[in-house]
């Protein structure tokens, strides 16, 4: 299966690792080749906003010279990556996907971009995302979209687009996206990669542009579940600067990739089978569940009536905490100010209808009304509590499963500008997603098939702090498939 | 059934959010944020007495550190991404027009 660039720019991780351990690739030699890939496809993907070769090939002789003098530490040393450009890189521009920051420089790291420098990985630049993370397409970038590497006439599932698109494409090994309510899983089944969501509190989101803080959540993009492990031992971990940050100490979960789940209990919640699922979709869907009997799994239809009500609360919610957060872009302390205005108030007024898109403005507008007098009990409060019975709904739930299993998307990626015109229709898009950050639990999404030659995903969730049992579940489904060594001929 | 909203609460909350929309958009957001309205509605179903709202579902507490000084970035550093600074404070336009 040589596509997806070179052999050398469309294997995994671990792969690249294993030849840079011993001595028949060096990282800028590695680095060079996803550079030169990037360059030959980037006019029809278009996942980065920013690439920084530069930047990229200086940690690269870094991390040969870590490794020469017997330094290298762990599996991303020497590995380039891409991040996600709501993710703050101190020196780099971060964009947010927005007018809004453009010539924005952070003097500070993210949490997790300081992590991934500490393991020697080679940022090779910065992925494409719907206009602050708001989206499920990538179109809502003020950047050009990015493409699926699959059929270029189709989306890449957003938000995070680009460090979907990039993985899948040989465009970077692995990259870091986040999710609010399916912005990484939603994604990695349209582009046929890996995506996994840790736990609520599992990363820290220190330096992660804010979106909706009680749900946003940074994780990896991979071409394998092992890749996706080893990332994100790299990544997670206490940090200080997260008030929501768990005290954990930091975790190898590749060492919990025993490939036996026999006797795991799986359960198959019949609300995610949704009106609307394609029927490729299900075919593939009924077959991954056979695959998981074979591997010994017992599975068991369940029932999570709050399912479909989890997409109303998250419609308040995340746009209710956007409203606040995307406050504090004013004009006046960093970003795209329009100033030649008479007083400050014309300063916000002008700042903000020129700096943000249209999907942006109609989020800020609704979280607003939900939280505005007389509209707040019957908004924001009512879906408060009904979040606090979805949380309840699962834990019962996982008293009897180790795990549930569902699609990640109830369609194959769609069509670019079909649904564009449409937020509710949009929306749905993420309906086998958002609930999972509703109740802040892990789940991970890997290719699980194929329907009209596009990948469908996945997706396994766990209870919280269950990140170890749905990498350990998805690694043996993927092992006993072949999907996620399919690539795009691209 | 929700409502639909008028032109004149979606220009208000326009207003409070400091998001400048022209007619056309107005309309526009008028017809998407009534539809999305509607989604909400599912939620009048559910029965909530007595249940207490969450912020957030995990375990997490907030947790007070100690106050001590610490190092912190530097004014300059972070005044290089203000659109206009002097004599180091950031600078704005006149707040009374």
């Amino acid at each position: 299966m040589v596509n997806a660039g070179s052999e050398l720019t469309g294997i995994t991780a671990h792969e690249a690792q294993r030849l840079l351990s011993s001595g028949q690739v060096s990282s800028v030699e590695l680095t060079e080749a996803v550079l030169k890939r990037v360059e030959a496809i980037e006019p029809q993907i278009h996942s980065y906003i920013t690439v920084t070769s530069e930047r990229a090939l200086n940690a690269a002789s870094e991390a040969d010279e870590a490794r020469a003098n017997g330094k290298a530490n762990g599996p991303l040393n020497g590995i380039p990556v891409m991040v996600k450009d709501n993710l703050s890189t101190e020196g780099v521009v971060t964009t947010a996907g927005s007018k809004m920051l453009f010539g924005y420089t952070p003097p500070y790291d993210a949490h997790v971009v300081e992590q991934l420098r500490l393991a020697g990985a080679v940022i090779i630049g910065k992925g494409n995302l719907d206009e602050f993370a708001m989206g499920s397409s990538t179109e809502h970038s003020a950047f050009d979209a990015t493409r699926n590497p699959w059929d270029t006439s189709r989306v890449p599932g957003g938000s995070s687009g680009g460090p979907a698109a990039g993985v899948a494409a040989g465009e970077c090994f692995v990259s870091l996206g986040s999710d609010t309510g399916g912005s990484i899983r939603q994604p990695a089944a349209l582009c046929g990669v890996v995506g996994m969501k840790p736990t609520y509190g599992m990363v820290s989101r220190y330096g992660l542009i804010a979106f909706g803080s009680s749900l946003d959540q940074i994780g990896p993009f991979s071409r394998d579940v092992r890749d996706a492990a080893d990332t994100l031992s790299v990544i997670s971990g206490h940090d200080k600067r997260d008030s929501t940050s768990m005290v954990t100490s930091q975790q190898d979960f590749a060492g919990l990739l025993t490939g036996d789940i026999s006797g795991i209990k799986l359960g198959v919640p019949r609300e995610y089978l949704v009106n609307g699922m394609e029927p490729g979709v299900n075919a593939a869907f009924e077959k991954s569940l056979e695959t998981l009997e074979g591997l010994g799994a017992t599975l068991e239809e369940v029932s999570l009536p709050l399912t479909d009500q989890a997409l109303a609360v998250y419609y308040i919610i995340a746009p209710s905490e956007a409203s606040a957060n995307l406050a504090r872009y004013d004009g006046f302390k960093y970003g795209n100010a329009v100033n030649d205005v008479p007083t400050a108030w014309d300063v916000m007024d002008h700042t903000r209808e020129q700096g943000f898109g249209a999907e942006v403005k109609r989020r800020i507008l609704i979280g607003a009304y939900a939280l505005s007098a007389g509209y707040y009990d019957a908004y924001y409060k009512k879906a408060q509590q009904v979040r606090t019975l979805i949380h309840r709904e699962f834990a019962s739930t996982f008293e009897k499963f180790d795990a549930l299993v569902t699609p990640t998307s109830p369609t194959v990626a769609f069509k670019s500008g079909d649904r564009i015109d449409d937020p509710v229709a949009m929306y749905l898009s993420d309906v086998c997603t958002i609930p999972v950050n509703i109740a802040g639990l892990p789940a991970i999404s890997v290719p699980g098939g194929i329907s009209d030659d596009l990948p469908v995903g996945l997706q396994f969730i766990g209870p919280q702090m269950g990140d170890g049992t749905v990498l350990k579940v998805a690694h043996a489904y993927e092992q006993a498939t072949e999907w996620h060594r399919l690539k795009p001929m691209i | 059934m929700a409502d639909k909203l008028t032109a004149d609460e979606v220009r208000h909350i326009a207003a409070l959010t400091r998001l400048g929309l022209t007619e056309e958009e107005v309309e526009t957001m008028r017809g998407h944020l009534s539809s999305i309205l509607e989604v909400f509605e599912s939620l009048r179903q559910v029965d909530t007495t007595n249940v207490e709202p969450a912020g957030h579902t995990t375990d997490i507490r907030t947790v007070l550190r100690s106050d001590e000084p610490g190092e912190s970035l530097h004014r300059d550093t972070i005044l290089e991404n203000a659109p206009d600074s002097e004599a180091g404070y950031v600078k704005v336009r006149p707040i009374l027009g």
